[in-house]
């Protein structure tokens, strides 16, 4: 167990995958970096934030492959390498670059599966940073797991902490179905325990970061940080939260939801994707159907506007839900009392 | 190249079955017991076969949404492929892909392909695992020239000669991209595309199976020895529309019957074998009259196999979930 950033928990996890399983490769844009420039060095770049750096070195360039910059000739690829012997983890860099290989992602990995009448592995991992709060405006900080969590067929992870990370992308890599594998951007220097061997944390089975009595927060990835830190605040006003990481939205576990819920008879959903046809309206949508009756007040969501992602910092600040917007959420539901009809 | 006695009755065989599967489908289709999208693959015979006639199940190949011809070529079943088609449980794929997603990947068939230009990417990847793994295994990608200007082919292709796959990128160019004709679509030339990625090609005259299979040799051989990509070019006549009900009002009234006439790649078969004395008429006949009672046991067989159940709409999403 040492201190490990989520940059270095993921270059671990891939690192040791690859020392296990021999069909484990890379491919992507620069993850090694600097092939056929001048400076003839072959691992430049690691990645364009360095999240892969080094294993070029021990791996070789049969196994980390630079492509490229052609999104849709790489991710299919990988996925028929995926179905053909190899276990690819391909990296899209940023995940907004889907547009340029949405088809080999839906129409494809996607689909071979069950179009094949279940005769089809496709044991593949994308990669992709997502995320507000750099600065990097519209084309570089969407939070698209919505988009993917529509299609059947992908499984869609959002590791919040470097540890949830290491244990989560093991899990991504011996998967046997596609799954996409989201990393905020913004995490990647924030550091914590992480142990120094491999482990696998499984998909579909929520952790509760806090458990408490007033109010269930459903948080995702980054967002379950501040969630965190407003339960604290919220705390010294004696409103108790449970706060649940559901690490995966495909597959959910639904069941943790409904349990908190029950418990709580409040909830507050915190995601940083779009609001409309988010993670939030789809959980929103799940606790009405299914536990109506259980609920002391209206389900709050805090959610980004329906906008493009802004430039200017003031604005972005704006854009991304914040701990002071959770706990006002958290405020409000409680400050709701029901009204009998007469 | 001298072609074995058994290879070429095998590829008869197989390009007779194309053929009989096909007109068979065109009929059984306007009865509208078969449901969805049908392509059909008349005309093209020789270029499947012509081309798989150099591969065996531990080559991969991609297809197209006119992917029947793919199939069989590769040694997909052709009971299975009709139960598939006629939505049957018993189909290659148990009813859940149709005509257009029939794979099967025991024998190296990667699938028809919906959409177009999916298949080159995917073949890319399958090269790349025969080159990791290092058995031996080349993957051809079939296209047509409506997909030879996707970006996702034009993509794959430098992607191919970037990392020297062992892949053969096959562009069966019939002349239309469903109703465009490739004269207007097609800016430049194959050739030109081929070497702008820096990588041969080859082109032939698909209703001529003796040249697709020299052609197709030379391409593959090319691949298999670590080479690189190769591109080959297939002339050919689509004898039917993009799709069944297609009534093609955009091709002269005599063009497909002049294909039918002057380019029937069976046809030239059985002439060129019976006149080098190789086979007796007598001895395709049979061949013949062997494929139509297979079609006609699968026809039969097809429509009377069962349905899907209503578990298996929920079946096979995942590996496990």
């Amino acid at each position: 167990m040492s201190k490990k950033s989520f940059r270095q928990a993921i270059n671990e996890a891939l690192r040791q995958e690859m020392r296990r399983d021999p069909t484990v490769i890379l491919m992507g844009e620069d993850v090694a970096g600097g092939r056929g420039g001048s400076a003839g060095i072959k691992d430049a770049w690691g990645g364009v934030l360095g999240v892969t750096k080094g294993l070029l070195e021990e791996f070789g360039d049969t196994r980390v492959l630079d492509t490229p910059i052609t999104e849709a000739s790489y991710i299919g690829a990988a996925a028929g390498a995926a179905v053909t012997g190899l276990r690819p983890v391909a990296e899209l860099m940023f995940v907004d670059f889907v547009g340029c290989c949405l088809d080999q992602i839906m129409n494809q990995a996607a689909k071979f599966r069950y179009m094949f009448g279940g005769k089809a592995r496709t044991p593949l991992v994308i990669r992709a940073m997502f995320g507000a709060g750099f600065n990097a405006a519209a084309q570089h900080s969407q939070a698209l797991y919505p988009l993917f969590t529509h299609i059947p067929g992908l499984k869609v992870v959002i590791p919040s902490s470097p540890y949830e990370a290491k244990g989560l992308l093991i899990s991504a890599i011996r998967d046997d179905d596609p799954v996409i594998f989201l990393e905020n951007k913004v995490m990647y220097d924030e550091e914590e325990d992480v142990p120094d061997e491999p482990y696998a944390i499984p998909f579909g089975e929520a952790n509760l970061t806090r458990e408490g009595r007033d109010v269930t927060i459903v948080a995702f990835g980054r967002m379950v940080g501040l969630a965190n830190q407003a339960a604290d605040r919220l705390e010294k006003k004696g409103i108790s939260c449970t706060v649940i990481d559901p690490r995966t939205t495909s597959p959910l576990d639904r069941d943790t939801i409904l349990e908190c819920v029950a418990d709580t008879g409040r909830l507050v959903i915190v995601d940083e994707s779009s609001p409309r046809c988010n993670m939030a309206t789809d959980i929103a949508a799940i606790v009405a159907e299914e536990a109506f009756d259980t609920l002391r007040a209206p389900i709050r969501r805090v959610v980004p506007p329906h906008t493009p992602v802004p430039f200017a910092t003031v604005l972005e600040t704006l854009y991304l839900p914040s701990v002071d917007r959770i706990e006002a959420a958290v405020t409000a539901t409680m400050a709701h009392r029901v009204v009998e009809k007469v | 190249m001298q072609i074995a006695r058994e290879t070429l009755l095998r590829s008869y065989r197989a390009m007779r079955t194309i053929r009989m599967f096909e007109e068979r489908l065109h009929v059984e289709f306007a009865t509208g017991e078969i449901p969805g999208f049908v392509h059909l693959y008349c005309g093209e015979e020789a270029s499947a076969v012509g081309v798989c006639a150099n591969l065996t199940d531990n080559d991969t190949i991609a297809s197209t949404h006119r992917g029947h011809g793919h199939c069989i070529a590769k040694g997909v079943g052709v009971a299975g492929m009709m139960a598939e088609i006629y939505g049957r449980s018993t189909g290659v794929c148990r009813g859940k892909g149709g005509s257009m997603h029939i794979a099967d990947l025991a024998c190296g068939m990667l699938g028809a392909n919906g959409i177009v230009g999916g298949g080159p990417p995917l073949i890319c990847g399958a090269a790349l695992s025969h080159k990791t793994l290092r058995d031996g295994g080349v993957a051809v990608a079939f296209y047509g020239d409506g997909a030879s200007n996707e970006g996702s082919t034009l993509e794959s292709l430098n992607l191919a000669s970037v990392w020297n796959l062992p892949a053969v990128f096959v562009v069966e160019d019939n002349g239309y991209g469903e109703a465009t004709g490739a004269s207007y679509a097609c800016a430049g030339t194959q050739q030109a595309r081929a070497a702008g990625f820096g990588m041969p090609y080859i082109e032939c005259d698909g209703s001529d199976y003796f040249a697709v299979h020299q052609a197709a040799g030379e391409a593959i051989a090319h691949a298999r020895e670590g080479r690189g990509p190769v591109m080959l070019h297939v002339h050919l006549a689509r004898w039917y529309g993009h799709f069944e009900g297609d009534a093609m009002t955009y091709r002269a009234a005599d063009e497909v019957a002049n294909a039918r006439r002057d380019h029937d790649c069976l046809k030239l078969f059985r002439t060129r074998v019976t006149e080098a004395g190789l086979f007796e008429g007598s001895e395709l006949d049979e061949v013949d009259a062997a494929v139509a009672d297979e079609i006609e046991a699968a026809v039969v067989q097809a429509k009377d196999d069962p349905l899907p159940q209503s578990a298996d709409l929920l079946a096979d999403v995942y590996v496990r979930y």
